[in-house]
This record gives C-alpha cells, structure tokens and sequence, in this order.
C-alpha cells in the first residue's frame, strides 16, 4: 500500500499529525468490493421480490433473472473478506468461536443463512423449469437436473400451489433478510465510535438504500447488455419500471446521503472539524467532484426526466444503461469514500493521509477486478444450468 | 620416561574425566530446572507480586504519565523496541512533541516515534515558540476497551487482572479492532500478520518487574502500580490534588492510563 503522509506547501504540512501507526491503511481496496459485492446481492433480491411479493407485474422478465443475478455475486461474497484477512485459514473461528459482542463476528451466519434462503427460492421458483429440462436433457445434464428438482417430478396443481406458497414465504422472508444482511455490513462500520466518518446511526440506512439503488442498476445494465448480445428483445414497459423503482431508491439514498453530511455540518462539533478537513482535502475529488456531482446530481436528473417525461421507447433504451451504469459507478465511489476515506483521517484529529491503491498483490487493483469479474463469469455458467428468461423454456411459469 | 609417561596419561584421562563430566553436568543443567533459590533474583519491582499465585491477582494496574517530567529521550521507545522486536513503522509506545507558537498554533509532530529522542529543534516553524512539552503514548488497557468488543474471534480479549491482550495464534488478521481503537496504538505486525499493540509488559508484571519503559526512563515520567495497594506511587496521585485527565474521555472507554499535567492540546 503506498501511503504518504501529505506534504502540501507551508504551514499546512507542518501542522498536519498523523499518530504513528495511522499511515497504515489496513482496510483497502477489498474491503471497498465487499460491501459492493453484498449491496448487488440485496438489490437485485429486492428487485425479484418487487414482483415475487409485492406484484409489480412489469418486473416479471427480470423476477428471474435477478435471482440468479443475485447468487452469482453472493458467491463471491466472501472473496473479499478472504483475500483481505491476514490468516484466512483461520477464518473458519468466526463460526467456530465468534465473539458474541462483534458485529462483524455474524457475518458468517448472515451470509450462510441467506445462502441457503436464496438457493432454496432459486430451485422452488425454478422447480416446473428444472423438471421439463430433466425429462428432456440426456447424460449428466439429467442428472443435475434431477437433482435440482429435488428428483421430484409431480407438477400437480396441489404440488405447484405448494411450491408458490413456499416461494412467497421465502421472498418474504428473504425481504427483512436482505435487509439485514446490507444494514448490517452498514452496521460493521456504524458502530465504529472512534471514527467520526462511519459512526452515525444512518450507516445501516444509507448502505441499504444505496445497495437497493446498486442492485436494480446493476439488474438494467446487465439485462440489457445480456439481451444486446444475445439478440433478445427487451420490454421496456419492464425497464420503465425498474427506472422507476431505481429513481425512488435513489432518492432516498442520495437525501440521506447529503443529509448525513449536513447534519454535521449544521451541529459542527468537533467532528465537523475533522470530517471538514477529509471532505475538503483528501476526499475532495472521489468525494465531491465524482460521488455527489458527476455521478449523484447527473443521473438523479436524468432519472427524473426519464420518469417524469413521456419519451420514445428509444431514448428509454439508450438513456437507461448510461443512467444505471452511472448510479453504479456512484455506488462504488460511495463504498470508496466510506471504507477508504474513514481511514484517511487520524485519530489524532490533526491530520490526512492520502492513499493510492497497488496494482498486484492480495488486495491490489488487478485482485479487484478478478472478484468482481468472477461473479460474472459464474452467471454465465449459472445461465447454462437456470434459463434466466421466462420465454427461453417451456410453457411452464410461476 | 616411564614415570612422565604414566603421568601424562593420568592426566589425560583426569582431562577426559573432567571434561566428559563438565559437558554432562552442562547439558544436564539444561534440562533440569534449577531449584529457585540458584536463579539470579532480580529484586522484585512491583511489591507482593512474586508471591501472587492465583492465575490473575487481585491487584488493580494503572499507568501514570506525568507530561511534566518526559522531557524526549526516546529511551522508553528503544527500550520498547527491543523487548518486542517491534517491526519498524510500527509502534507499541511513541512519543508526541508538542509546540505551541506565540499566535497559539499548536504543532504536533513524532518523526519515528519518538524513537530518536527529540535532539533537535524542530525547523521551519513560522513564528517563535511559546512552549513546549512531550506526550508518550501506549495503551490505554481501557475499562471498557472499544478492541475487545469488535474482535470477531475474540483473539483480543481482556484478563480477569485488567490486561487486554492479543493471542497472536487466533487473530485472523481482519483488522478491525485496530480500526476501533479509538487511540491508534494498534497495528498489524507485517511479519505475522496478525494485530499487536502494548500490553504493559505483562510478562514481565507477572513475574513482579515493571514495564521496560517504566524501568528505563530517567525522569520517572512513566509510572506503574497497583491501585489497591494504598502505598504505592500511583495510588498517591490519583488520590492527591493533581491535575490528573485521561485521553478522550467523551470516548467512554475509560481507560486505566492517566496523564498527570494534561494539556489541553492533547488528543
Ligand atoms: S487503548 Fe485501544 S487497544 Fe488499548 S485497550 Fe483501549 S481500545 Fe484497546
Ligand atoms: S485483527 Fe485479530 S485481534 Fe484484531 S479484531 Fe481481527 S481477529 Fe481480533
């Protein structure tokens, strides 16, 4: 990690303190992903329930999709933390001895617990699909598929009304359990009291707001990007929708967001001081200039003209993934700013550090990029095993 | 010729004997443990404490800073480093010089910790010094200390006598606690890539001696002792009219280290 104590012109420099041991930033690029990677994962599972729970019809092409969507970064869930623990050998303790006064000693059951949730809905949801390819497909294929339908093939009415009762109990718990499971990542840094940056009870709030916003962006962008390549068409009644739900969330997300910094500001104890110095000297570009102007105050515009507007089918189209590929890249500047920028403060109250990531090693720049490609790449090979479009199997649906 | 000859070889085997018997009765000294009165006994430093036999005492530690003795030398960070082999740029113990101008600007610096002493004038200050004074730092063994809480292994746990201590051997390396430490004196030791930080020296207060910082500082700046015993230095004063604070009190930590003549200043 190359960390440099600033050393701007004159008296700044000179005044500026950082205890000893803060020129280390431990919590770096993976732990900017593992909170991304989570947020994805409770977005795009709220996105299903928007239409598994609560009815919003126009979202059925996606209901699926977002489900598997959501399990293929929930398997990388974990990648982050692993490469960024010092002993991941011993990782397996926090299951085995937690310490019941950590927050983030419940990750482990969190994720576990969630996991099963997820899968569980996936197979039940996906149950009439996996019994049709099972009786279709041939040699190991028919195996899996077997084994995924619970080597179950009644799809009787009486059995079907029982998996749908089943998929609305689990979507409806898997509502709160998403949202414990962003809140709380919100919560691992919240409750941090030495750190004026992450200590404040909105963190949970803001996390789950701005995982919400991450997941419907990232379920537009990659449905519509998946469909251009494949050649599918796209229902846009579906993508008006989810720019709908993606512009609320994002309203929420970004008043709190700014009404976190303004509180501050208004009540200036002596945090302010602090957070004053960070926001308007290390953090002032990833912060300011890309987190709240371009990517915040660019994309809330144009969501709301998209929404509020009535425009051809077309501009939607070509509007919707620049909007949403936006909303991410302002997401991940937001876990950057929280995660790096947190660090970037002493404890001394006195002075900043500024930190550029590496490149190679565990938790460099290139690592980055694998984990979040690799998450991709499993969607791909779930897509081999789970039809993620409706249109794409049989007459059955759910 | 027969005589010298006979006398070289009783010699020789008198030479054999002595060294075969000096190398057995060596290695055997090895392995066996000397009985405790053959032990070189350094007097005890803390009193009663070399016949506390329970796993933890009964006894209550404080760490007494008196900012108005330290004047710099560096002596308690060297002597730090060297007990623990404290991986350059990081540190257990440091200590802080503070400068305050005639336009009450404060100055705050600590170039290797401290580890050099303060020789030198710090340069390139724009207006003349008002004053001047040093602040070491260490653990603050909190009451209520913010690192044991967030452990996720409980690798750093606190002792039934007050201690709060990293087992090296279950840290995961996940860096939180130095994350919550609302002090900084944590870090992650880059060789075992597990956290460290001061731990008062237990091992030495185990067997009765003081913390080697305690023991080498010249001004007696760096106090250690026990609270219960009414005798002791720091008992005194804690309980005698000084100007006695603690580091970010508004924490809620409550730490178990205390500044005599604390300054304003000082975070
Ligand atoms: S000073 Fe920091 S490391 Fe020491 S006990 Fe308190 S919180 Fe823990
Ligand atoms: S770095 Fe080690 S001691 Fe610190 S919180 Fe993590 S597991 Fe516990």
């Amino acid at each position: 990690m190359s960390v440099g104590v600033h050393h701007a012109e004159g008296v700044v420099s000179l005044a500026n303190y950082v205890f000893p041991n803060d020129v280390h930033i431990h919590w770096s690029l993976m732990i900017v992903l593992y909170p991304y990677i989570t947020g994805i994962v409770a977005g795009a599972f709220i996105v299903s329930s928007l239409y598994h729970v609560f009815g919003i019809r126009d979202l059925k092409p996606i209901s699926r999709y977002s489900l598997i969507f959501a399990l293929a970064f929930l398997c990388c869930a974990t990648w982050p933390l692993l490469l960024h623990l010092g002993h991941p050998e011993r990782a397996f303790s926090m299951f085995l001895t937690p310490n019941p006064t950590s927050a983030m000693a419940g990750f482990g059951y969190i994720y576990t617990a969630y996991l099963i949730l997820l899968v569980h809905e996936i197979l039940f949801i996906y149950r009439p699909t996996m019994v049709a390819l099972w009786q279709q497909s041939k040699g190991i294929m028919r195996g899996i598929y077997a084994f995924l339908s619970f080597f179950n093939n009644n799809l009787s009415r009486e059995s079907l009304e029982l998996d749908h009762k089943i998929i609305n109990f689990l979507a409806g718990i898997g509502i709160p359990m998403a949202c414990v499971l962003h809140g709380y990542v919100g919560f691992i840094f919240g409750g941090i009291k030495a750190n004026p940056l992450w200590a404040t009870p909105l963190m949970p709030v803001i996390f789950l707001l701005s995982a919400c916003v991450s997941g419907i962006a990232g379920i537009i962008f990659s449905y519509m990007l998946i469909k251009k390549f494949s050649g599918g068409t796209i229902d846009v009644a579906c993508i008006r929708t989810s720019l709908k739900f993606l512009w609320g969330f994002f309203i929420l997300d970004f008043v709190f967001e700014m009404l976190e910094v303004f509180t501050h500001y208004y009540m200036s104890t002596h945090h302010w001081h602090v957070l004053e110095n960070l926001l308007w000297g290390p953090l002032y570009t990833t912060y300011w200039t890309l987190q709240v102007k371009v990517f915040s105050v660019i994309p809330f515009i144009l969501l709301g003209i998209l929404c509020l507007v009535k425009l051809k089918d077309r501009i939607i189209l070509f509007f919707a993934p620049i909007v949403s590929l936006m909303i991410l890249a302002q997401v991940l500047l937001m876990r950057w700013n929280v995660v790096i920028g947190g660090q970037l403060m002493s404890n001394s109250t006195r002075g900043q550090v500024f930190f550029t990531p590496e490149w190679a090693g565990r938790e460099g720049i290139i690592a980055a990029i694998i984990v979040m490609t690799a998450p991709l790449v499993i969607l791909f090979i779930l897509s081999r095993i789970f039809p993620l479009w409706i249109h794409e199997e049989q007459p059955q649906e759910t | 010729m027969e005589d010298i000859r006979q006398e070289i070889d009783q010699d020789r085997r008198a030479f054999i004997r002595k060294v075969l018997g000096g190398t057995i009765a060596g290695s055997l000294l090895l392995v066996i443990p000397m009985p405790a009165s053959a032990v070189l006994r350094v007097a005890e430093q803390i009193p009663g404490m070399q016949e506390e036999t329970e796993v933890f005492t009964k006894k209550r530690f404080v760490f007494v800073v008196d900012i108005t003795a330290c004047i710099g030398c560096g002596s308690c960070c060297v002597a730090d480093k060297a007990e623990y082999n404290v991986p350059d740029g990081n540190y257990r113990t440091w200590v802080e010089r503070y400068i305050i101008d005639d336009h009450d600007d404060v100055y705050v610096d600590s170039p290797n910790g401290g580890l050099d002493g303060y020789i030198q004038p710090r340069e390139g200050l724009p207006h003349p010094t008002r004053d001047t004074f040093f602040v070491p730092k260490l653990c603050n063994m909190c009451e209520k200390p913010s690192c044991t809480q967030v452990c996720p292994v409980g690798a750093t746990y606190k002792t039934g006598d007050g201690f709060v201590l990293v087992d090296k051997t279950r840290c995961v390396g996940c860096s939180y606690c130095v994350q919550a430490c609302p002090y900084s004196v944590r870090f992650i030791n880059p060789e075992t890539r597990t956290a460290e930080k001061c731990t008062w020296c237990y091992h030495r207060v185990r067997k009765g001696y003081l913390p080697a910082c305690v023991s080498v500082c010249p001004t007696q700046a760096r106090k250690f002792g026990d609270l219960n015993d009414t005798n002791s230095e720091v008992w005194k004063i804690l309980h005698e009219p000084h100007v006695v604070s603690v580091l970010k009190p508004d924490m809620g930590n409550q730490p178990a280290l205390h500044y005599v003549g604390l300054r304003r200043e000082v975070v």
